[in-house]
């Protein structure tokens, strides 16, 4: 164990490493801090002077040690929009977009692994292909048209008119298949709870919960159905195993059998696509953010980019990295635990 | 199969091989009418993509065709539809049918660039990783794991917004589509780096490596010549789903702003050019894009699914 | 009555191109502490034999015929709730390949406590002492260290031990072990052998056990089938097939063996290979095989390609064969003439 947390370790600083130097780059690069600082009127040796004083002078990896260590402190400069510490801005951002997180991971652990389960046990059951049938759609229709469909029926409403409206049966169906929309798709709402410091939440009233909801079965729309299909592939490949045949010659009841048995075995690899998909997550919070202008991280970076702000483009990516790294270590960790064979060889067999 | 019959003495034993698993491609794709179905979609999307310029009936990228007093015209269907326009128009008043032909084209160009791009460099990539071994593979993989923990959207995301802050919007979009095909082409390649070092070391313990090697044949081309067709099969399975990755990567890219210009539009540029109208009830300007975009991927990923099946590959699994 | 009664046996796959018949008219019978071998070539059905007994056969096969009467009662058509009962509790199995067998991620105590709380109402701790005196039965070393750890952590020859101790958990009458040493290193083979032999007589508990291994029959066991392309084509005592064999395929077996073979010669291997189930020859399946099978003249003997053979009586065994059955016929013949 110790070996192999050592090994998980050393890839984190190796991912935080390059991470660090990508970001650098991009601040390195792009705008000028000067111009930023100072604007047009500033004579040129006055700019040079300032420019030594910076340190902007200094040789490559001096300066991206100085970036380095402050960044370790947890200064990522000032943001030229907020005119406030970037980290600041993204402490303030950040709450909205776990919850928003938190929520759509909520939908997803629910329910991939009961319908993942149920249509590995029974692949020929209607309900099963049904699911399977649904998941192929959702895969295929991308986040941000999934939240503007669902903005559409569920907080535009929709009017049905296909069927004869005169006919009792007609009117029935069209209004039937019409909704009324009402469901908030702007924004967090303003019956926030404060919980403490940057941290208000919408997890305590109604009002906030109801906000939540549509955003994140949108961020949940892709994942759900990629775990659906990966738990139920993974399961009844080791439904065929001569383990699970055993267990059965054992006597064992089928619920142990699928539940400990199996589903323990499936989980292995489910848990490693897990930690791989953190990284899509992200990414899609940006385009959940943006469609229901939730204030998170996501809407936040989107706006840094259109603003070029650099030192909040940067704080926002070494963020992500530290959040990337955090969790897929923990994940590794989660591995390790499930799959006894992790011990000894400090590589999953 | 009728051409497995024709003169089987003359053709070389890779080339029957292969006739046989085509025939028995064709075989299962006879019995099967949802990959028929999707077929004759996808490939009627494809012709009225390349045959745009002959089947819209306005130039949307002339602006004197467009009058910005038809903006916002329903689809016929709706009331308050207007004959000239079937699917409606969008805000600017283009018309929407000519306007999602040529926004289709955009998408297909930009997927199928970018995912030919991602497979030679993941090919060569991967051959290099899955042959050659060492520090090479190490350090290859090594850099496609980290690639792809960031998720591929993430890395097309980031290195985007980048190379638009550095070399300005005006630019960005002059060059659009060259951009999002080098975005989503550098974005991607671990995936078939990944799967064609998986198969290569699979073909790699196999006799006729061994037997190359033996008659004195340098590396490259046994790489090439013999290692290459052999990892074919599972190259083509997953191109068919990264074909529909790519697409959705574009539209996602220009929903956010970061990818076709809305002068110049695709699928996901015209969703988000729409979307802004969905409030006032327009909903068409953003659903119709929408609609043909998912039919597209759909499609795709229907056809590979059963690809997946028929061909049965060994893939890189996660 | 035996404790074990097969009786025309039928297992089938339904296969999308048809049915293919993978057991037909399979019958034997085992008696309580008694030891039973199934002999034959990979694909002659002794696996399927062996795992529709319990109805463990994975679908597309199924029981579609015969009966199975274990105890007086019969096992086919009784639903999986009431085979949960008799599977690993009256009848065990033990697998080919103990490296596949356990399951990876679970604990070698808990495979063996969940199969003892799956049949008895007992309390764990009285579980884990259970697993743990069986472990010492198969004399696997420092048994209680071994409970809290994983199949990963133990050796092709310990996990085999640990399956035999799970078969051997609620005192079964009979152990079904398919093939247990195959998987095996060769110096470990004896050995696990031996330790199952010795279990099921000092427990007398009744084995049935699948192999291609003539010579595990022979020190094993005490009556055997020879089996070929889903059919019984001879049973009798052990002792007595070994050193007399009647059918032409067991016959074969036996030549086929390395001992058998003179120094320096080739191997007497038996020309051609097991047929296809989905199309097998006409009349006797080991025809086109079979060495015996021309007359004189050259020409194979009608009744063997035309008519499935009928078990017929010799000494102690059955045999079914046309010549065997001719053989028999010009012998008893004489006789009768005789007393007449």
């Amino acid at each position: 164990m110790i070996a192999f947390l050592t090994k998980r370790l050393m890839h984190a600083l190796l991912v935080m490493f390059v991470i660090s130097v990508i970001a650098f780059a991009i601040q390195g690069n792009l705008g000028d801090p000067i111009q930023q600082m100072v604007g047009q009127s500033v004579p040129e040796s006055e700019r040079a002077a300032l420019r030594d004083q910076l340190g902007l002078n200094d040789p490559f990896h001096v300066q991206y040690l100085r970036f380095a260590g402050n960044a370790l402190q947890g200064d990522f400069g000032y943001s030229y929009f907020y005119r406030e510490p970037a980290l600041e801005v993204i402490a303030r951002h950040l709450p909205a977009t776990l919850e928003l997180v938190f929520g759509a991971s909520l939908l997803i652990v629910l329910l991939s692994v009961p319908i993942g389960v149920f249509s590995a046990i029974k692949p020929h059951a209607l309900l099963s292909r049904f699911f399977m049938g649904v998941s192929i759609v959702g895969i295929s229709v991308p986040v941000f048209l999934t939240a503007i469909i669902l903005i559409q029926i569920f907080s535009i409403g929709i009017s049905v008119t296909l069927f004869p409206g005169s006919t009792a049966w007609g009117a029935w169906l069209n209004a039937a298949l019409s909704t009324q929309g009402h469901m908030p798709s702007f924004g967090r709402g303003y019956e926030l709870v404060h919980v403490m410091g940057h941290w208000d939440t919408n997890l305590a009233s109604f009002d906030g919960l109801k906000h939540l909801v549509l955003p994140s079965i949108a961020l949940a729309s892709i994942m759900l159905p990629l775990f659906i299909r990966l738990i139920r592939a993974e399961m009844m490949e080791v439904l065929q195993s001569e383990y699970v045949k055993f267990a059965r010659a054992k006597g064992i009841a089928p619920r142990r059998i699928h539940f400990l048995h199996a589903l323990k075995n499936t989980m292995l690899p489910v848990i490693t696509v897990g930690g791989v998909q953190i990284g899509t997550m992200v990414a899609y919070t940006i385009l959940t953010e943006t469609v229901f202008q939730w204030p998170g991280l996501g809407l936040m970076f989107l706006d840094a980019i259109n603003r070029a702000d650099i030192p909040l483009i940067v704080a926002y990516l070494m963020i992500v990295g530290v959040i990337f790294v955090v969790t897929n270590t923990l994940v590794d960790l989660i591995y390790g635990l499930v799959n006894p064979t992790v011990k000894l060889t400090g590589k999953p067999a | 199969m009728s051409t497995n019959t024709s003169s089987p003495a003359a053709t070389p034993a890779v080339g029957r091989w292969q006739r046989l698993r085509d025939s028995y491609l064709a075989y299962s794709f006879k019995r099967d009418w949802g990959a028929q179905l999707c077929l004759a979609i996808l490939l009627g999307l494809i012709s009225m993509a390349l045959l745009a310029p002959w089947l819209a009936p306005t130039d949307p990228y002339d602006l004197a065709q467009i009058d910005i007093l038809d903006s916002e015209l329903p689809p016929f269907w709706v009331d308050g539809s207007d004959a000239r326009y079937t699917l409606g128009t969008d805000a600017q008043g283009r018309d929407l049918w000519s306007i999602i032909l040529y926004g289709t084209r955009v998408s297909l160009l930009i997927g199928f660039g970018a995912v030919l791009l991602q497979a030679l460099l993941g090919v060569v990539f991967g051959l290099m990783a899955g042959y050659l071994g060492g520090r090479v593979d190490a350090f290859l993989m090594r850099l496609a794991d980290i690639q792809l923990s960031f998720s591929t959207l993430m890395v097309a995301i980031v290195v985007g917004a980048v190379v638009k802050a550095t070399l300005g919007g005006a630019f960005y979009s002059d060059y659009a589509v060259l951009m999002l095909i080098l975005i989503i082409g550098l974005a991607e390649w671990p995936q078939y780096a990944r799967t064609v070092r998986a198969s290569v070391l699979g073909e790699k313990r196999k006799e006729y490596v061994d037997a190359a090697k033996t008659m004195g044949l340098g590396s490259r081309r046994i790489m090439f010549r013999h290692v290459l067709p052999n990892t074919l099969t599972p190259i083509f399975v997953i191109s068919t789903v990264q074909v529909a990755n790519a697409i959705i990567s574009e539209a996602a890219l220009s929903f956010l702003g970061l990818g076709m210009p809305e002068t110049h539009p695709s699928l996901g540029s015209l969703i988000k050019a729409g979307f802004d109208y969905l409030q006032s009830g327009s909903w068409w300007i953003t659903l119709i894009p929408g609609a043909v975009l998912v039919v597209l991927v759909l499609s795709i990923n229907l056809l590979g699914d059963w690809l997946r099946d028929v061909m049965n590959p060994r893939l890189y699994k996660g | 009555m035996a404790l074990l009664e097969v009786r025309d046996l039928d297992v089938r796959f339904a296969l999308r191109h048809g049915e293919v018949r993978a057991l037909r008219n399979v019958n034997f019978t085992l008696d309580r502490g008694e030891r039973l071998g199934i002999v034959g070539e990979s694909g002659a059905g002794k696996s399927v034999a062996a795992f529709s007994l319990l109805n463990l056969i994975a679908r597309p096969g199924f029981i579609a015929g015969g009966s199975i009467r274990f105890d007086g009662q019969e096992l086919t058509g009784l639903g999986e709730r009431g085979l949960r009962k008799i599977r690993g509790n009256r009848i065990s199995m033990i697998f080919q390949d103990p490296m596949m067998t356990l399951n990876p991620v679970l604990s070698i105590g808990e495979q063996m406590v969940e199969c003892l709380k799956a049949h008895r109402r007992i309390s764990r701790r009285e579980a884990r002492a259970i697993a743990l005196h069986k472990l010492q039965q198969v004399q696997i070393p420092s048994p209680d260290t071994r409970l809290d750890q994983y199949p990963h952590e133990l050796s092709g020859g310990m996990r085999q031990r640990v399956i035999i101790a799970i078969a051997l958990l609620l005192d079964p009458d009979i152990i079904i072990a398919d093939e247990p040493t195959t998987a095996l290193d060769v110096t470990i083979q004896a050995e696990i052998m031996a330790l199952l032999r010795e279990l099921c007589e000092k427990h007398n508990v009744g084995l049935v056990l699948i192999t291609h291994d003539l010579g595990v029959v022979s020190q094993v066991t005490q009556r055997m089938l020879v089996m070929y392309a889903g059919r019984v084509i001879e049973a009798g005592p052990t002792r007595e097939i070994i050193n007399d064999p009647q059918h032409p395929y067991t016959q074969g077996l036996m030549n086929a063996l390395p001992q058998m073979a003179t120094p320096g010669s080739h191997l007497n291997q038996i020309r051609g290979s097991m047929p296809s189930l989905a199309n097998l020859p006409s009349g006797c399946a080991f025809h086109p095989r079979c060495d015996f099978i021309d007359r004189a003249d050259g020409s194979p003997r009608p009744a063997c390609t035309e008519r499935i053979p009928a078990f017929v009586d010799s000494g102690n065994c059955r045999v079914a064969c046309h010549m065997v059955a001719e053989m028999l016929a010009r012998e008893a013949t004489p006789i009768k003439e005789k007393v007449q």
